[in-house]
């Protein structure tokens, strides 16, 4: 092959293939250029960035609901798209379009949309720092779009990059805030650490099988895997084993730091303390979604082959690696969870607080991804209602999620105050902001008849059906029992809150800063009522994450 | 499924605004539309709610008082489910907004209603945050109905959370001293319970196939509507039947079938030595008797009791602790009648260290509603034992006549619980809203101070002991002559508990009402008992007196639902030889499933 047909087959795989695909993330791109833009032209400067964002990421949504309805398969006929391909590689191999890349992107530029609003309601940033405030939010969306699109171990460690750099700028954008600027130092230095590592793990695997586009290496990795002497202490097989071993806990070592997954969460807390309660939510939703979704992409990248190539000792190689993803995410997860949880109680910062729910919550959804994986490839119906699972979590974490943080910020905007304490009596005063956060809190518990319940339904039910059909089947009763009791303890430090708000009298002096309350009611109404409506009628939004389960195919 | 969504179903709307018009009422109420100011108003229309949901049951219960039976209407001595509604909620769990009534729930829909009313009048006195006591109120309201009517696990154990969160706050806001704790202790309790129950409600999900059923059995769970011609029937069977893999379901009807079948599924799988239907048995059982509640977890019910507002108490008294019960017979037996036979020592067993602990604690009691608070815990013992009585086994006769009746016994038992409990919380509470005390030391004389209120109470005091003629007495009676067939031991102390009973309220009784004058604080303010306040307590002396002096009142709708199930179940137990069932040894599972070489 010469370089003139490498040239044009190249050119036309871009133009043709390629690019129709990823206009989601080109319309995220263009819309940075534009915010950017408008700060520079006079003419234009008048212009919110806001609203400029704005548009933008409802272009992003239009196109990403277009992608996600073309998928064959796709729930109601009646609301059909343009076809699109139900997987295909973009890029030469580096991203990969396939219907959880689709999802993903769909509940990302979904958050965006709701996530704008929000901060233009509660002030911050101010119309000063708009501009590069929404540049850096839409830049680190584009980087978590690519998370979840990554077929190559190179481009995902771009796209993590992508997606943490702006997150250390946006934690220090409240400026001359002391808090906010060491959050953002600690962030940033963490960050680097942890990519650093993750780096290193990547050349380590890059190096051992010679390649990083995921379906080659796990084609490597069978063999390798398979072809090595059972004893896993045997000279001849330590090398590349130890190796492949070493390196994928150095990858998945960065990959944690992005889910906050316990032992890689000390950053979480003081971030999310001292970040603005907006970014926060960001961090929390946003960049949540995307590591999970990178989490499935390794692992099922990693650990699994489709169609013929699927044989013998590659396919035993490959269900020992699978065997090595489940213990380490589920041990990761039920670890994460519980430390979470009990870290949770002593919080008096209601940001504090969240943070570690969103541990513990990362604790639920790696066991619902350690469910899948186990069950890759002993039942690939309950595999994909396990993806299916974690799809709906995600899809009503972020209405919980960001729900509870626009309760901080706008109570913070009234009570010029974070601290739990400072909520006491508030159902006297704001009743409705009162029920609003019993919704969310209850959720997040996973009470029904609320959302935060079906999620917590369907992921427990993927390590049930694990354990019926026999998948790992130890570590998944390990997983329901500790999931369980976490589901206790979580009660109380959640409760509290509740308790502080409606039990507890007000304090004598009690000024609540007079505020508008048309707007903030509005989005927190926006925020709360598909809480209590997916907790009821949930078969819509299910029928999206089981497309998206359709990727483990 | 879609042709079932053509079939006129009678009773969809009259059962679901039974169970869904208090939440209904109460998410307009919760709106800004009434002012929080007209309190008088938010009462009324509580009120009213209650009533009307009191008489639509009444008129599902007791058709002949509204004239002729129509279609949506419970036929009394009937045993199989009425009324039945199904209408597709989530089609990919097979979960349904299955509804249905039998003689076994109907009764407690009706008490139910009846007790919301009742405690709704006993809310008057409430002053504190008045909308929000009614909204949440209306909520638990809506829970409690849900519970009792719902067919579908899935829907079931959604109600059983609705529940939690109202009662939390009732007793939490509302409560006394130390309410915080309390509503505290009672959910911790409680969701620990509930959350043993949904592991176990999924297990028995993932292990069910409704391919194994026979189109009979089908029919007879309402998978299949009965009401389809035979050609829609044979349709939606073959669908079912031919289908590639496993249908799982939640249907309690179909679960209990699968349960039965000679080779249960549930039984066949072995996890850590175990049946499935073993550990499905304890994580339910634990749930229930947490709620119903047998020692050593009924730690949560005498600090709810006490804390909580005299309504609350009512409710909690009279209502929530027969879910337990409820569950135990509706779903612990049915669905794993192995693990029922082989654990039924630790029912009864359970059921009897309840009944005499709750006695002893209750006579050790210096505030008056702790030792009602322990009374319940003693009844509900009874309750315990009358349902576990697995006696089919005796002498290999598998007669199943002792044993149905220890469970109309226990049935019976939990609904006059229901009315003298309820009444006597409320008559504990008339008597704190005037002293403002509740300690046993400090009263006396009150007979002479409130003769009216006075006589009410000794009579539903008395219908608590079990005096002969009063409601108490038909139940604690069954549960312990059908004991006597399962294990005499059990029978003798259950008969002697009896005595301990007597001592802790005759005790009280004269501690309280008798006695020269009373010596106690706020003595001025012993007024005569109010009009409210006899409207409220009249209905349950009646009916505590109706009820036993003409028990069949009741045993007209228990009796054919719970002798038909005791039947199937005795039946079942000759079936396979009066032994349950034991899983394979090692495991059904083949390690090359595993992929771990």
């Amino acid at each position: 092959m010469d370089l003139g047909s490498l040239l044009t087959g190249a050119i036309s795989d871009t133009l043709d293939v390629s690019l129709p695909l990823f206009r989601v993330e080109l319309t995220l791109a263009a819309t940075i250029v534009l915010v950017l833009l408008c700060r520079m032209l006079p003419v234009l400067r008048r212009l919110d960035s806001g609203l400029v964002a704005l548009g933008g990421v409802a272009f992003a949504l239009w196109y990403a609901w277009c992608d996600l309805r073309g998928l064959p398969g796709a729930p109601w006929p009646a609301l059909a798209a343009a076809a699109v391909p139900a997987s295909r590689e973009l890029f030469g191999g580096l991203l990969i379009f396939d219907p959880l890349t689709a999802f993903i992107r769909f509940l990302l530029a979904g958050f965006l949309v709701l996530y704008i609003p929000f901060t233009k309601i509660s002030g911050i940033p101010d119309r000063e720092d708009g501009a590069d405030f929404y540049t850096l939010v839409l830049g680190a969306s584009l980087g978590m779009c690519l998370m979840a699109s990554s077929n190559h171990l190179l481009m995902l460690f771009m796209a993590v990059e992508m997606a943490s750099v702006p997150s250390y700028a946006l934690v220090g954008i409240l400026k001359g805030r002391k808090a906010s600027s060491e959050a953002a130092l600690k962030y940033a230095v963490y960050g680097a650490g942890a990519a650093g590592v993750m780096l290193y793990g990547i050349s380590l695997l890059a190096g051992v099988l010679g390649t990083c586009h995921f379906p080659s290496m796990a084609a490597e990795l069978g063999s390798v895997v398979g072809e090595s002497p059972d004893s896993f202490y045997a000279a001849e097989s330590a090398g590349p084993i130890m190796v492949l071993a070493l390196g994928s806990l150095m990858l998945a070592a960065g990959l944690a730091f992005k889910l906050s997954a316990v032992p890689f969460h000390f950053w979480c807390p003081d971030v999310f303390e001292g970040a603005a309660a907006e970014v926060g939510g960001f961090l929390s939703v946003a960049s949540k979604a995307a590591a999970v979704a990178v989490a499935l992409r390794v692992a099922f990248g990693l650990g699994w082959l489709g169609g013929e190539e699927m044989a013998g000792a590659s396919a035993l190689g490959l269900a020992d690696v699978r065997h090595f993803a489940v213990y380490l995410i589920g041990l990761m997860a039920a670890v994460t969870c519980t430390l979470g949880n009990l870290a949770a109680y002593g919080q008096t910062n209601m940001k504090r607080l969240l943070a570690y729910s969103t541990i513990a919550h990362a604790g639920y959804l790696l066991m619902g991804v350690a469910a899948a994986v186990a069950l890759r490839g002993v039942d690939p119906e309950g595999c994909r209602r396990a993806v299916a699972a974690i799809a709906f979590y995600l899809g009503t974490y972020v209405f919980m999620n960001l729900g509870a943080f626009a309760l901080v910020a706008v109570l913070r905007n009234r009570l010029r105050s974070e601290e739990i304490a400072a909520y006491a009596g508030l159902v006297r005063t704001s009743p409705g902001l009162v029920v609003a956060a019993a919704a969310v809190l209850v959720s997040l518990i996973g009470l029904p008849p609320l959302a935060g319940f079906v999620s917590k339904f369907l992921v427990f039910a993927s390590i049930v059906e694990a354990i019926a059909v026999a998948a790992e089947r130890p570590l998944m009763l390990v997983l329901l029992v500790v999931g369980g009791i976490n589901t206790v303890i979580s009660l109380f430090y959640y409760l509290r809150v509740l308790k502080v708000m409606t039990f507890d009298p007000p304090p004598e002096d009690y000024i609540a800063t007079p505020s508008a309350v048309w707007l903030p009611g509005a989005l927190i109404t926006a925020l709360v009522v598909p809480v209590v409506v997916l907790g009821v009628f949930w078969s819509g939004l299910y029928a999206y994450a089981q497309l998206a389960g359709t990727f483990a195919s | 499924m879609s042709p079932a969504d053509t079939i006129a179903q009678p009773a969809l709307w009259p059962l679901s605004l039974i169970v869904f018009l208090p939440a209904l009422v109460a998410a307009v109420m919760a709106l800004p539309v009434i002012p929080k100011a007209r309190e008088e108003l938010i009462r009324w229309i509580t009120l009213a709610t209650t009533i009307a949901v009191f008489v639509l049951s009444l008129w599902m219960a007791w058709p002949t008082l509204f004239g002729a039976v129509g279609p949506a209407q419970f036929t009394v001595g009937e045993a199989g489910m009425q009324a039945v509604v199904k209408r597709p909620w989530i089609p990919a769990f097979n979960i349904d907004y299955l509804l249905g009534v039998d003689g076994i729930s109907m009764p407690l829909v009706v008490l139910t209603t009846f007790l919301s009313v009742l405690a709704c009048g006993a809310s008057w006195p409430i002053t504190k945050h008045v909308k929000a006591y009614h909204v949440l109120f209306l909520l638990l309201e809506t829970g409690m109905l849900g519970v009792f009517v719902s067919l579908d696990f899935f829907l079931f154990y959604v109600f059983w959370e609705v529940m939690l969160l109202p009662m939390y706050f009732l007793i939490g806001i509302w409560g006394g001293p130390r309410r915080e704790y309390a509503a505290i202790k009672f959910f911790l309790y409680t969701l620990f319970g509930s959350v043993l129950m949904l592991l176990a409600i999924l297990m028995l999900y993932f292990t069910s196939d409704l391919r194994s059923l026979s189109p009979e059995q089908l029919v007879a769970s309402h998978v299949v509507s009965p009401a389809l011609d035979a050609a829609g029937q044979a349709d939606a069977v073959a669908v079912i039947r031919s289908a590639k893999g496993p249908i799982h379901t939640f249907n309690l009807l179909a679960l209990a079938q699968l349960g039965q079948l000679p080779n249960s599924p549930f039984a066949a799988v072995n996890l850590w030595g175990m049946s499935l239907e073993t550990w499905a048995f304890l994580l339910l059982l634990i749930g229930f008797v947490i709620k119903v509640p047998v020692v050593p977890v009924h730690t949560w019910l005498p600090d709810a009791h006490v804390e909580a507002p005299t309504p609350i108490s009512m409710i909690l008294a009279g209502v929530l602790l027969k879910l337990g019960g409820y569950g135990i017979l509706r779903i612990c037996y049915p669905i794993c009648p192995g693990a029922g036979l082989s654990l039924a020592w630790l029912v009864c067993g359970l059921g009897v260290v309840s009944m005499v602990y709750g006695a002893f604690a209750a006579l050790a009691q210096k505030d008056f509603k702790r030792m009602v608070a322990y009374s319940s815990v003693s009844h509900m013992g009874y309750v315990m034992l009358g349902l576990g009585v697995w006696s089919a086994t005796a002498g290999n006769e598998f007669r199943w006549d002792a044993w149905a009746q220890g469970v109309n016994g226990a049935m019976f038992q939990m609904l006059a619980h229901g009315i003298s409990s309820a009444g006597m919380f409320f008559m504990v509470g008339v008597l704190y809203d005037r002293v403002h005390h509740r300690n046993l030391e400090e009263c006396g004389g009150i007979f002479n101070r409130m003769p009216v209120y006075s006589g009410l109470a000794v009579a539903l005091f008395f219908a608590g002991l079990g005096l002969p003629g009063l409601c108490g007495f038909i139940g604690e009676v069954l549960v312990t002559l059908s004991s006597w067939n399962y294990s005499r031991v059990l029978a003798v102390i259950s008969a002697f508990t009896v005595i301990l009973t007597a001592a802790y309220i005759l005790w009280a009784i004269q501690r309280v009402y008798l006695g020269g004058e009373y010596k106690g604080p706020h003595g001025d303010h012993l007024t005569p008992i109010t009009g409210r306040e006899l409207a409220i307590a009249t209905p349950l002396v009646f009916l505590a007196i109706l009820f036993g002096v003409a028990p069949q009142l009741i045993f007209n709708y228990v009796t054919p639902s719970v002798n038909r199930q005791v039947e199937t179940l005795a039946d079942w137990t000759r079936d396979i030889g009066g032994k349950p069932p034991q899983p394979v040894a090692g495991g059904p599972v083949p390690a090359e499933v595993t992929g771990v070489r």
